[in-house]
């Protein structure tokens, strides 16, 4: 059938309107007698507390992405500078240590503190709308992740403007990161910063699986999930996992260089290898846990741009499952050359060869949607489909260095390099931004330009290719990595300008969509309550949504709640929005059973709180006392953390056991 | 004509167990927090079985079961009050629940004392080589564990001698005794690794 979508959609490219793109109510009504009293109940408090004090979901969500956008613009600095650096031999513009410094940061920024957070913060604002429901399971933890990692980031950057930042890499190794070849404060700094930002991720990921099991609209079982829900839960189970490995071996190493224990020292009889193994333990799901998200919002967004339903729903579902359960068996192969028995070699290779099965499901899915759908050629469509492709280029390097005996050829050459951009900002940064233009209409209520954005892929993916498709033949001809500098006659320098000039022209483009978004933000077209025509929930509320999300919440049947007529399920029954739980005493919503999503308990949902910023200051305090070494400052940040939290659990007057249900209809 | 209605039916407010959320938080912190434990002990056979150390422990045989087998004993005890601490207060026996809860934090203490006698007992300290520093590593984490239990179990005694706490506070009790129980369970795979390990080699 013919939809406003068609005609909204052939308007999209048309000169600026007046009118918003898609002019119909949205799916799920908010009649203004029940908004008054809601608004009421959920509106934040007046000045500083609502600001630092907010708890809604779609705020902290916000936050996450402008921050994560900011280290993403320091990160890039770094590589940019690293870029003039390389761009001719011989170059003294860094000294190897400031090379040192600026490729650890570049790493540790892009990796900690961009990667996650800015799929945290799509999964923050995108879930409670996307799964029916008017909050996340712990509004307040909630906040706090946002202000951990805020401090997090901020505290790993302290040691940066004295020249003395983590210089060890991204993934730190001993000996080389011991005090006794790195005896400044720099490796410290890395070592309490991982630690700290673990414990934002830590309480972001029991958030995510807590809201999954519990915070959904009634009927939203898990078979209809959207897919991002798949992969952030996901990343959130292998979060929880993994990131003990890597806060265990930061303090093993602090230790070492404080107070002198031996765990990875062999004088004493300790193993440098274990600081590789634990590492890799956590590094290697990490890195599906900053890929799976992204991958689900390809999965979510490309199909509304194809005009039809994903292609094998169950089987991609699975697949970002398995991808995380093979992740956790192949952390060997970043260590292929550290002399490891062959045997136990071989089965890492093996299982990493066998990872390219889940990962190439989603991918065969993608290509089937774009397929058998009724593509259009947006900005989002552009982006999601290069994602496709970048995934296929990096995925294909990925499966070479699977193999011992070549990885042995190419392991720290300039073809790790290529192949970890491809596969990092292939299939997050590029993710990233189709999904910022796919959900910007959706967070502002106005939608991004269509003709600039094209402009802008075309220049970013040039960019990107022009800067990283050549470090493939850098690598192969051996040109190592981490190193600040090359001779003249060694047959590097004309490739690597060509790659210096890719990367200019790669960050131009991301310059000019950050001023796309300031631009939209103030004068881009109104865009109504489902300008892309999308299936899921998150479009059946106004652009922006209000501070409750739902006014009456919906009751789901379906996989495509707003597709459903199209789909024409005849037979079946169909979700409803004008009518179900109000839910309209105080600030409250509901909880579902964990599987089948039936109704089952009434939360009274925390308002805005001083707690989760005072927290993360109080830790702050503790981890800066860690870093001085100060029992003093570090017993003032423990005290208080431990008052913030008894006053976190306080018990509050027992409200009644039972509730009567309000509904509306 | 669609209106806001009250229904007859009731639904449980926040709910208790596993009908609430933060029963699921706490399992979440369980896990993570069990996982810690695992990588210290995979990092405990590591060192024992991977590092240049020719004998396992390299400082003389085995630790002495003398103070730990007593003090298992007590902890497993104080998981037994703590049940009994949350089942009394269930059936609204306050004094009952507040001396089984007590008694808890009391065996937590002794706990506490006894792992500190058999720390000041060590020939070594935490820098003489790669065994003091896992096994001090590891067993001091799980004391901290333990005093972070300890702490959480005296604020919920003095909220309940205060009269904050109270019947319908069920989630808190279930909570802090969860998480006792789980600190408890941890020290069974600590007490096999350190003493029980060395002797099976």
């Amino acid at each position: 059938m013919s939809t406003a979508y068609d005609d909204a959609a052939t308007q999209l490219g048309r000169a600026h309107s007046a009118e918003p793109v898609d002019q119909r109510e949205p799916a799920s009504p908010i009649p203004a007698e029940i908004a008054q009293t809601l608004e009421l109940a959920w509106a934040e408090a007046a000045g500083l507390k609502g600001w630092l004090g907010s708890v809604d979901h779609k705020v902290i969500g916000i936050r996450y992405l402008v921050t994560a956008f900011a280290f993403l613009v320091i990160g890039g600095l770094e590589a940019l500078t690293m870029r003039v650096q390389l761009a001719g031999p011989n170059s003294d513009l860094l000294s190897p240590e400031q090379y040192n410094q600026l490729f650890s940061m570049h790493g540790v920024t892009m990796i900690f503190l961009y990667a996650l957070p800015i799929l945290s913060g799509f999964s923050n604002y995108l879930w409670p709308l996307m799964l029916g429901n008017r909050d996340m399971a712990f509004p307040r933890l909630n906040a706090l992740s946002y202000w951990l990692f805020l401090a997090a980031g901020a505290f790993l950057y302290v040691s940066f403007p004295l020249g003395a930042a983590p210089n060890s890499g991204w993934f730190d190794y001993v000996p080389q990161a011991s005090a006794e070849f790195n005896p400044g404060p720099n490796i410290d700094v890395y070592c309490a910063g991982l630690i700290f930002l673990g414990i934002s991720t830590t309480v972001g990921s029991a958030n995510f699986i807590v809201t999954l099991l519990r915070m959904r609209a009634p009927g939203m079982s898990i078979n209809r999930l959207p897919i991002i829900v798949w992969g952030t839960l996901t990343a959130s189970v292998a979060n929880l996992f993994a990131i003990p490995a890597v806060s265990l071996a930061c303090l093993m190493l602090f230790m070492d260089r404080n107070l002198g224990t031996h765990f990875f020292e062999i004088g004493g009889g300790g193993q440098p290898l274990l600081w590789q193994h634990l590492f890799w333990m956590f590094g290697h799901p990490w890195v599906y846990a900053i890929v799976l998200p992204a991958m689900g919002m390809v999965s979510d967004a490309l199909p509304v741009h194809c005009r039809r339903p994903l292609v094998g729903y169950t089987l991609v579902a699975m697949a970002t499952v398995a991808t995380m359960v093979v992740g956790f068996g192949v952390w060997v192969h970043h260590m292929f050359a550290t002399g490891l028995p062959t045997l136990a070699m071989s089965f890492f290779s093996a299982a990493s060869f066998v990872i390219a099965i889940p990962s190439a499901i989603s991918v065969f899915a993608w290509i089937a949607t774009i397929g058998t759908g009724r593509a259009r050629i947006t900005t989002p469509f552009l982006f999601f489909t290069s994602v496709i492709l970048l995934f296929v280029i990096g995925g294909v390097s990925g499966v070479m260095t699977a193999s011992l005996a070549l990885d042995w050829q190419l392991t720290d050459t300039y073809f790790v390099v290529a192949h970890l951009h491809y596969v990092l900002i292939g299939i997050n940064l590029f993710a990233v931004v189709g999904a910022i233009y796919h959900w910007f209409p959706k967070m502002t209520g106005r939608m991004m330009d269509e003709r600039t954005g094209k402009w802008i892929f075309a220049l970013m993916f040039s960019g990107f290719n022009i800067a990283f498709l050549p470090m493939h033949l850098l690598g192969l001809l051996g040109m190592p990595r981490r190193v600040y500098t090359y001779g003249a006659g060694m047959g590097f320098s004309g490739t690597n300008l060509v790659i210096t000039i890719g990367a200019f022209l790669f960050a131009l483009a991301l310059l000019w969509f950050f001023i796309e978004i300031a631009r939209a933000r103030v004068s881009g077209r109104f865009a109504g309550p489902n300008p892309w025509d999308g299936p899921t929930l998150e479009w059946a509320t106004t652009s922006p949504p209000p501070v409750y999300n739902f006014g009456i919440i919906p009751l789901v049947a379906s996989r495509h709640p707003l597709w459903e007529e199209r789909l024409d399920e005849s037979n079946s029954d169909r979700s409803l929005f004008a009518e179900g739980f109000l839910l309209d005493r105080d600030k409250e919503t509901i909880a579902v059973t964990p599987l089948d999503g039936e109704p089952d308990v009434i939360l009274k949902m925390p308002c805005d709180s001083w707690l989760p910023a005072a927290l993360a200051l109080a830790l702050l305090v503790l981890f800066g006392g860690m870093l001085l070494m100060s029992p003093w400052i570090g017993g003032v940040g423990l005290l208080g953390v431990l008052v913030i939290l008894a006053l976190w659990f306080q018990p509050h007057s027992a409200p009644a056991d039972e509730e009567e249900v309000r509904v509306y209809g | 004509m669609a209106e806001p209605r009250t229904l007859e039916q009731t639904l449980p407010v926040h709910g208790q167990g596993l009908v609430g959320t933060p029963w699921w938080g706490m399992l979440c912190v369980i896990a993570t927090e069990g996982v810690l434990f695992a990588y210290l002990i995979f990092s405990y056979a590591y060192l024992a079985t991977q590092g240049p150390a020719a004998h396992w422990p390299p400082t003389g045989g085995p630790p002495s079961l003398a103070i730990a087998i007593p003090a298992t004993i007590v902890l497993l005890a104080s998981s037994g009050t703590a049940e009994w601490g949350k089942r009394a207060a269930r059936a609204r026996r306050v004094l009952t629940a507040r001396l089984a809860y007590g008694l808890t934090i009391i065996l937590g203490l002794l706990f506490i004392a006894l792992s500190m006698k058999e720390w000041s007992d060590k020939p070594f300290g935490l820098n003489e080589n790669s065994y003091s520093s896992i096994y001090f590593l590891l067993t001091g984490t799980h004391l901290t564990h333990v005093a972070a239990g300890i702490v959480a179990l005296v604020v919920a005694l003095v909220w309940s001698l205060q009269g904050r706490i109270h019947a319908g506070h069920e989630q808190h009790r279930t909570l802090v005794t969860l998480y006792w129980h789980f600190i408890d369970a941890v020290w069974l795979f600590v007490f096999a690794t350190i003493y029980l390990g060395p002797r099976l080699a």
